[in-house]
């Protein structure tokens, strides 16, 4: 196994604040990595890192085999993305939101439609290619936000709160579209605050004020705290956090 | 470039599916143009008025004459003594009289000592003054008239005359200025506000973690509107030359230059904006209340810049919207060529440039 994503002491301060101290961790190839951490610990700062969206301060990170600070363009064209906000555009159908994102990741233009096709009837949605997204159910636009992040099959894909403000089910059905892409050996690295969540990644990290709390496999950490569930681990850790949420 | 041209298809797609963008963009042009040209007009049509003319002689017939014939007034006829002018005159039944004194055409010819009263409502000094200037304008042609007919001239008079727009046809102010407006919205406000959605609503995020670059995600955004404001200005040209005829006298290479350069300056001034906030309620509000508003205000569309105070006049000189319709309105009505315009040009070009300047800066640091 390869490691995807290497952080090295990765910082990232503004002004006297440090948002992210000095982490250090690797993904390896195929992996689901769930990143945790009350708001405000510093999450989405070191993601953004990653993603090639914010310069690291000190430290490195490798992602996909470039250097995030300097390759941010190759960094940009080896993942997918996508974020609790919405991707999609409303007023535009499936189709077209597929096709856009296609066209931006330099997807070549005749495997466009027959991936569209097949990725649609993968989901289960290839009766609704023409509707209008606006017209669609929250979980199903996330269900496509997500198979459009990762249409134009990107080594890692970054997923940040992929799952909020869905209901059980369709999280449950949202995981298994998880599964099915890292079967496929898209590493998947995935911010979120339902903490049950967790049990279904292959190993978590935990972030408290900044710095890596925690790191390991569901079972080990909850073995580590004694606690029966991540639930009552993650409070264990956080329970000493000095930064407030944001 | 093949990113480039699938995200500015997707633009389209954002203007074609928005009835109101729609309906703003087609209708709104010329609703602006007729509302500006007829209605909100600064020019006064069809005035009433009433004449008390003790003389009856050949001059007063003939500049009643004149008057009635004009369009800008309707003669109401006769009254008996000038209080009865007056009482008409109070009871808002007419915006102007005039009274002759006795003799007139003798007097004018030998004594020189011919008078006219024109009485206007001072309350509404803007009417009362065009009203005043109409008549002696018109008066001022019918002497003209009477004394090329005789050999010799009996008496020398300064004139008012207004040079290039001898009656004051409004539509020379409105087509320039319902251009720079409409330029203003389409560029400056549609512009804004469809990139700051694009933050709102968090597509921006994934724009910019994807691999297209910042400068061609701005360039598509501003491709469609830059097409639209071809587009009215087209629309706008098109129906002020042939339904409102408003001739162009001046150089259509500098009327088009000088409108490319405004919508320049007006996709900057979008730019900029969209990078300062991030809400689109903010960015409409920014556009009409800080480019509009003035636009209308203060760029000489409704009131004259030179009769405003001196501060505003001040404020006036930042805005392009002003240069602008002072150039299109140089080129239009007097069809002078480049250099008298320079001024005008130049100061769009810098304003340009640093607009540019800014707004990609600011975009950069936003990015971090």
């Amino acid at each position: 196994m390869t490691d995807v994503i290497v952080a090295d002491q990765l910082t990232k301060k503004f002004g006297s604040f440090t948002a992210v101290d000095h982490i250090s961790f690797h993904v390896q190839e195929g992996e689901i990595f769930g990143f945790l951490g009350a708001n405000g610990a510093g999450k989405t700062t070191a993601m953004r890192m990653l993603c090639g969206l914010s310069k690291p301060s000190s430290g490195t990170g490798l992602v996909a085999g470039f250097d995030i600070a300097h390759q941010s363009e190759q960094v940009k064209k080896s993942i997918g993305y996508m974020s609790q906000k919405f991707a999609l555009y409303e007023d535009l159908k499936v189709w077209e939101n597929i096709r856009l994102y296609a066209g931006i990741y330099g997807v070549p233009e005749k495997e466009i439609a027959p991936r569209t096709d097949e990725m649609l009837s993968s989901i289960d949605f290839l009766s609704e290619k023409n509707t209008l997204v606006k017209s669609l159910p929250l979980g199903w636009k996330q269900k496509l936000a997500f198979s459009i992040s990762i249409f134009h099959r990107p080594q890692i894909v970054f997923l940040d709160e992929p799952t909020s403000g869905v209901d059980p089910v369709v999280r449950r059905q949202f995981w298994e579209l998880i599964y099915k892409s890292a079967d496929q050996g898209i590493t998947v690295f995935v911010t979120t605050h339902y903490l049950d969540e967790a049990e279904y990644c292959n190993r978590v990290s935990i972030m408290v004020d900044g710095k890596i709390a925690a790191l390991d496999t569901p079972a080990g950490l909850k073995e580590k705290s004694g606690a029966g569930t991540i639930e009552d681990a993650f409070h264990q850790l956080t329970r000493g956090a000095t930064r407030k949420a944001d | 470039m093949r990113q480039f041209l699938i995200f500015t298809q997707k633009e389209f797609y954002h203007i074609f599916r928005d009835r109101w963008t729609m309906i703003i963009l087609i209708i709104l042009p010329v609703v602006m143009l007729i509302l500006f040209g007829y209605a909100i007009t600064t020019e006064i049509r069809n005035s009433h008025f009433v004449v008390f003319d003790p003389s009856r002689d050949a001059a007063t017939q003939g500049i009643v004459n004149k008057l009635e014939t004009s369009e800008y007034f309707v003669f109401d006829g006769y009254v008996h003594t000038p209080a009865e002018a007056e009482e008409i005159f109070m009871r808002g039944e007419i915006g102007m009289f005039i009274i002759f004194s006795e003799n007139f055409y003798n007097n004018m010819l030998h004594t020189g000592n011919a008078q006219i009263r024109i009485v206007t409502d001072g309350s509404d000094p803007n009417t009362a003054h065009t009203l005043t200037l109409y008549a002696q304008n018109l008066m001022a042609s019918y002497q003209q008239d009477i004394f090329k007919s005789m050999e010799i001239p009996y008496q020398i008079e300064p004139q008012i005359r207004l040079l290039y727009n001898p009656t004051m046809k409004g539509l020379y102010n409105t087509v320039p200025g319902v251009m720079g407006m409409l330029i203003m919205l389409v560029c400056a406000m549609m512009t804004s506000v469809s990139i700051v959605r694009e933050k709102e609503k968090g597509n921006m995020e994934i724009l910019l973690v994807s691999p297209m670059k910042p400068i061609s995600i701005i360039l598509a955004k501003v491709v469609p509107f830059f097409m639209i404001s071809l587009m009215n200005f087209t629309t706008i040209i098109v129906i002020a030359t042939t339904l409102m005829g408003v001739p162009v006298n001046g150089s259509w290479f500098l009327l088009i230059a000088v409108s490319l350069l405004f919508i320049f300056v007006s996709l900057a001034i979008g730019i900029l904006i969209s990078t300062l906030v991030s809400k689109q309620m903010i960015a409409l509000l920014a556009s009409a209340m800080g480019l509009m508003l003035p636009a209308v205000l203060l760029s000489g569309l409704v009131f004259p810049v030179s009769s405003m105070p001196i501060a505003l006049q001040w404020v006036a000189q930042v805005l392009p919207v002003k240069w602008y319709i002072e150039a299109m309105r140089s080129i239009m009505i007097m069809g002078v060529g480049f250099s008298s315009v320079s001024l005008q040009f130049f100061i769009l070009s810098g304003m340009a440039v640093l607009l540019l300047v800014l707004s990609l800066r600011n975009f950069k640091i936003r990015l971090d």
